[in-house]
C-alpha cells in the first residue's frame, strides 16, 4: 500500500517530501550522498535573471536550536540554471520546483516565463518573501496589493503552476494568502525565514556581515505551524509547510496544521540524509497512528468531526 | 566519497590549554585524498546546538582504520565535544574539501609550513607526507603563549620547528611573519587567522602560496552558499568558490581574503 503520493497541482508525486529551496542548491552535492529517487520533488535554489554573487561573509550563524542566514540569493543565473542545473537533475525522475526571485516585477516575469518552459519543472515557488536582499523580495512580500499584482503578472506568462512562497514577517498572514488568491496562485508555500540578528558577544557586533538574517531551522516551526493552521481554514489552495522540519513526527504535525506536502531546510545540514529517513519512517508512523494515507492528516487540526475521514484510533 | 558514520572514540585527551585530540575509529580514512581535508562533526544528539562543527583532519591512519582531529574547546559545541569519553560514539560527516597538494613540491625542494594557533593541527599529516616524500620541511608556528603550545616535538622529528608567541612566554616574541623573512624555502603551507593569511600572501606573491581558510559553514558540502570567497582576477566581481568543497586550500593567487 502506498500511503504517501499526494496529488497537488501540477505535481504528481510519490510522497510528500521534498529539500527547501536553497538548502540543497541543484542537488548535485546531495546526490553524492543518496539517490535523488526517493524525493517526492526537489525545491532548487533561488533563480534570478544575472548571475548573483550574494551577501558578504559570514552569511550564517547558529541561534538557539536554529540558524541565521542572510546568503542573497547568490545563484548562477537564468541561463546557466537553464542550460546546466536542470538538464543534469532530469536524469532524475522526480518533478522539480523551480525558486523565482528578482528584485523588480520584470525580473521575476523574465525568470518565470524561461524557467517555466523547461521540461522537468513542473511548478514554480514565487520567492516573495527573501528577507536578505536590500530591494524588491520582502515589498512583494509584506503588501497584499503588490504580492497579488506580481502574482497575476507570473500566472500570466507561467506554463506550469505557481506555489507563492509567504514571508512569515508580517502581522497578518491570513490578509498576504488571499490576496495572492485572488492574484491567481495555484498553491502556497511557507513559510520562509523570520528576519532576526545575532551578535558576538566578544566583539559587541552582529556576526553576519548583513547584520540581519532568517531564521530557520527547530526554534520556528510553532510559528510555522500557527501560520498554515490560520490560512488553511481560509483559502483553498493546498499549501507545501515547512519551518523547522526534521522527523516524520515533525511531517504529520505540519499536515494536522494544514499542509498537504512540506518541505525540509535546514535539518539537511544537520543529517544529510534527513530527507530519505521521514521517507522512510513516515508508513509506519502513519500506521501507529492509525491512517491509511496521509492526506487524511491535513487539517485534521481544525476540521470538524464530521469532516474527519475515517480514523481507527 | 562522502560518508555519515558514527565513529567510535579510541582516545580523547587535553594535550594543552583547551586544546584536545581526539582519534576515532571510521571506515571512511580509505576515502581521505590529501592532508588538510575536513570532517563536520554534529555535536549534540538533540537540535541544540543545532549545526555541525567543521574541523580539520590532523593525520590518519588507512591500515587502523583511525583518524586524529585536535580542536580547541570554543564555544558551545567544542565544549559538548571535549566531554565525550573513549568508547562513546560521535556521528562525523566526511572527508570533506579538497587538502593541501603533496605533489606541488619536489623531493629535496624546502616547505615551509607555517600555522597559527589553531591552524597548525592539518600541518601534521602533511609534515609527514612530505617527508616521506623527501621534501625538506621546515615549521613555524605562533600561538599566544605558552600554555597554548601543542605537538611542537611531534613536529620536530620531521623538521626544524620554530615557535613563536605573542607575548614571549615561549619560544620567539612576536609574530610568525617576523620569523619567516630569514628563511629560505621553494614554498609555502599556511593554516591559521586571516590576517596572517592576508600578510603571507601579500609578501610572498613570487613564491608558490596554499593557504587552508576558514568560513562558517552550513552544509559543509558545497549546496548552501555559506561560505563563498571571491576569487582572484575577476573583473566581474561575480566568480566564487566554495571554501568547503572547493577549498579549505587554495593556491593564494585563486582567492581574494
Ligand atoms: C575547514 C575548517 C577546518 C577547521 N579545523 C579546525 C581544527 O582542526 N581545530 C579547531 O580547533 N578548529 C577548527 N576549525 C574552527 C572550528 O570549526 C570552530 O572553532 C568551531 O566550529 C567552533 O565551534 P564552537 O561550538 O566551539 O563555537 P560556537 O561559538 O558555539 O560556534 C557557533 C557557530 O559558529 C561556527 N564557528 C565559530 N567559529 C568558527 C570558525 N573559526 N570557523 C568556522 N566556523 C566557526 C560554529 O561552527 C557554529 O556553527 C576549522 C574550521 C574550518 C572552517
Ligand atoms: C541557507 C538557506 C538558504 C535559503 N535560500 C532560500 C532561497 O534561495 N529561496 C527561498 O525561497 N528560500 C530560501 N531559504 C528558506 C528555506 O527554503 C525555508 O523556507 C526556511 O529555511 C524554513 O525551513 P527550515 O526551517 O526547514 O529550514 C533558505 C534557507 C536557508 C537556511
Ligand atoms: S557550507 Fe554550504 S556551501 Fe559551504
Amino acid at each position: 500500500m502506498n500511503r504517501l503520493n499526494v496529488e497537488l497541482p501540477g505535481l504528481k508525486l510519490k510522497n510528500p517530501i521534498m529539500p527547501a529551496s536553497g538548502c540543497f542548491g541543484f542537488g548535485r552535492e546531495y546526490s553524492q550522498l543518496y539517490d535523488l529517487n526517493l524525493l517526492g520533488a526537489i525545491m532548487i535554489k533561488a533563480t534570478t535573471v544575472e548571475t548573483r554573487f550574494g551577501n558578504p561573509t559570514p552569511r550564517v550563524a547558529e541561534t538557539h536550536a536554529g540558524m541565521l542566514n542572510a546568503i542573497g540569493l547568490q545563484n548562477p543565473g537564468l541561463d546557466k540554471v537553464i542550460s546546466e542545473e536542470l538538464p543534469w537533475l532530469s536524469q532524475y525522475n522526480v518533478p522539480i520546483i523551480a525558486n523565482v526571485a528578482g528584485s523588480v516585477e520584470e525580473e521575476y516575469v523574465e525568470v518565470a516565463r524561461e524557467i517555466s518552459k523547461s521540461p522537468n519543472v513542473h511548478a514554480l515557488e514565487l520567492n516573495i518573501s527573501c528577507p536578505n536582499v536590500k530591494t524588491g523580495g520582502i515589498a512583494f512580500g509584506t503588501i497584499p496589493e503588490v504580492a497579488k499584482q506580481l502574482t497575476r503578472k507570473v500566472k500570466e506568462v507561467s506554463e506550469v503552476p505557481v506555489y507563492v512562497k509567504l514571508s512569515p514577517n508580517v502581522t497578518n498572514i491570513v490578509e498576504m494568502a488571499k490576496a495572492v488568491e485572488a492574484g491567481g496562485a495555484d498553491g502556497l508555500s511557507m513559510i520562509n525565514t523570520l528576519v532576526g540578528m545575532k551578535i558576538d558577544i566578544k566583539t559587541g557586533k552582529p556576526i553576519l556581515a548583513n547584520r540581519t538574517g532568517g531564521l530557520s531551522g527547530p526554534a520556528i516551526k510553532p510559528i510555522a505551524i500557527r501560520m498554515i493552521y490560520e490560512v488553511s481554514q481560509v483559502t483553498n489552495l493546498p499549501i507545501i509547510g515547512m519551518g523547522g522540519i526534521q522527523s516524520a513526527e515533525d511531517v504529520i504535525e505540519f499536515f494536522y496544521a494544514g499542509a498537504s506536502a512540506v518541505a525540509v531546510g535546514t535539518a539537511n545540514f544537520v543529517d544529510p540524509f534527513v530527507c530519505p529517513s521521514i521517507i522512510e519512517q513516515l508508513p509506519e508512523l502513519l500506521e501507529k497512528l492509525g491512517f491509511d494515507h496521509i492526506s487524511e492528516c491535513t487539517g485534521r487540526s481544525w476540521k470538524q468531526n464530521g469532516q474527519l475521514a475515517y480514523h481507527r484510533s | 566519497m562522502i560518508t555519515k558514520e558514527m565513529c567510535q572514540i579510541v582516545s580523547h585527551k587535553e594535550i594543552a590549554a583547551d586544546i584536545f585530540e581526539l582519534t576515532v575509529k571510521a571506515n571512511f580514512v580509505g576515502q581521505i585524498k590529501a592532508p588538510g581535508q575536513f570532517v563536520h562533526i554534529r555535536v549534540s544528539n538533540g537540535w541544540d546546538p543545532l549545526l555541525r562543527r567543521p574541523i580539520s583532519i590532523s593525520s590518519f591512519d588507512k591500515k587502523k582504520n583511525q583518524f586524529t582531529m585536535i580542536y580547541r574547546k570554543e564555544g558551545k559545541g567544542t565544549q559538548l565535544l571535549s566531554q565525550l569519553d573513549t568508547g562513546e560514539v560521535v556521528d562525523i560527516l566526511g572527508p570533506l574539501g579538497n587538502g593541501f597538494p603533496v605533489g606541488e613540491v619536489d623531493k629535496g625542494q624546502i616547505a615551509l609550513l607555517v600555522g597559527g594557533g589553531i591552524g597548525v593541527p592539518p600541518l601534521y599529516e602533511l609534515s609527514k607526507q612530505l617527508t616521506e616524500k623527501g621534501v625538506i620541511v621546515k615549521h613555524v608556528f605562533g600561538f599566544q603563549s605558552e600554555s597554548d603550545v601543542f605537538y611542537e616535538k611531534e613536529f620536530s622529528n620531521y623538521g626544524e620547528t620554530i615557535v613563536t608567541t605573542v607575548d614571549g612566554s615561549y619560544g620567539v616574541k612576536g609574530l610568525v611573519t617576523d620569523v619567516i623573512k630569514s628563511l629560505s624555502f621553494d614554498c609555502i603551507f599556511t593554516c591559521g587567522p586571516t590576517p596572517m593569511l592576508r600578510a603571507i600572501k601579500q609578501e610572498y606573491s613570487n613564491k608558490k602560496v596554499f593557504l587552508s581558510i576558514e568560513e562558517r559553514m552550513g552544509c559543509g558540502i558545497g549546496a548552501c552558499f555559506a561560505c563563498v570567497c571571491k576569487t582572484g582576477n575577476d573583473p566581474s566581481g561575480n566568480s566564487y568558490k566554495k571554501i568547503c568543497s572547493d577549498g579549505p586550500v587554495f593556491r593564494a593567487e585563486e582567492v581574494l581574503i
